[in-house]
């Protein structure tokens, strides 16, 4: 058995520690999960956006158990409360632990007050994925979009959450922009708040 | 050890996921059935004061008679209520940290719906002995 040996048994996992969070799954063997999800999913879907609404479930318990664990863990228990705040949370804390680097860039929507994107030019899921032509605007990135939606809805501000492709000029592959347009209520408490 | 002591688990939907009388008084059921009205009703400002505030911990929120309502609000607005007598503010603290680090471990196991009942016996065994220790 992998690790067997390695690691201290306990009956119970409230008796064990909680990870501190240093140790490294191996990229491939995380590709190749992700690989089977994706494939697991699109054998039970008639279309491409149950798929990414299936992709965005499974993302979604992700993101609420993450904001949980990094909260009590990278920020010795201060939860955030203010709208810059969880989304700074997001593009540092949360990225750099799951995907091991800050995202590239955080930006307020231009035509839009509500809405925010974190782009990443390669998002570590679409990194061994390209889509077929026939699937259209289709985005493995849903699951991650899944995991920020589920932070965000976790910390109590709720948001529709979306991932897409943003062709770049001179390069290949296109950037992933995950797009996040929050609820009417946050930015009515946002400005209650002050 | 407090005498009387109450203790909820409350989810982000406002469902309790876990109750516990833990006071050392012999138990009746009709003081059972005011002590959830009381948290219950404590609900709402926490709602409140939970905005205000990043800290966790929101100490003593509200009083009722000689009891009173102490809550820790995780980062999940999972709120951790305490319905208590004695005024023990550093063991209360401490109490939560123990109690929230425990809802972390089960809320990590996938297997685990966030926001349904915590059934495990373990963890209620754990939370007694954390109470006994603390309050």
């Amino acid at each position: 058995m992998i690790g067997a040996g390695k690691i201290k048994q306990y009956a119970n996992v409230l008796d064990k520690p909680l990870s501190r969070g240093r140790q490294e799954v191996s990229l491939s063997a995380f590709a190749f999960l992700f690989s089977e999800l994706v494939q697991y999913n699109q054998t039970r879907v008639d279309n491409i956006a149950e798929l990414e609404r299936r992709l965005e479930d499974a993302g979604y318990a992700v993101g609420a158990r993450v904001l949980e664990l990094l909260c009590h863990r990278e920020k010795g228990n201060r939860r955030e409360t203010r709208l810059l705040g969880i989304l700074s949370f997001v593009h540092s804390t949360v990225w750099k632990v799951l995907f091991g680097k800050v995202a590239d860039s955080l930006e307020k929507g231009t035509e839009h007050e509500d809405e925010y994107m974190i782009s990443e030019k390669e998002l570590l899921v679409n990194r061994f994925i390209s889509i077929p032509k026939d699937m259209g605007t289709f985005n493995c990135g849903a699951f991650v979009a899944g995991i920020v939606k589920g932070v965000l809805d976790g910390a109590g501000f709720p948001a529709v959450v979306t991932a897409h492709f943003v062709p770049v000029e001179g390069q290949h592959r296109p950037r992933t922009t995950i797009l996040i347009k929050f609820a009417e209520e946050v930015l009515q408490r946002e400005a209650r708040l002050g | 050890m407090a005498n009387t002591a109450c203790f909820i688990i409350v989810g982000r939907n406002d469902i309790p996921i876990y109750e516990a009388e833990v006071g050392s008084a012999p138990k009746k059921e009709e003081a059972a059935h005011q002590h959830q009205f009381i948290l219950h009703a404590a609900l709402d400002i926490v709602q409140d004061l939970a905005w205000t505030t990043s800290a966790m911990f929101l100490k003593a929120v509200e009083r009722f008679n000689d009891l009173v309502v102490s809550v820790h609000v995780t980062a999940g607005h999972t709120r951790l209520m305490l319905l208590h007598d004695s005024c023990n503010e550093d063991g209360i603290k401490s109490f939560f940290q123990e109690v929230h680090e425990l809802y972390i471990k089960i809320l990590l196991n996938p297997l685990y719906l966030s926001g349904s009942r915590i059934i495990s016996s373990h963890f209620d065994t754990k939370v007694r002995a954390l109470a006994r220790k603390y309050l």
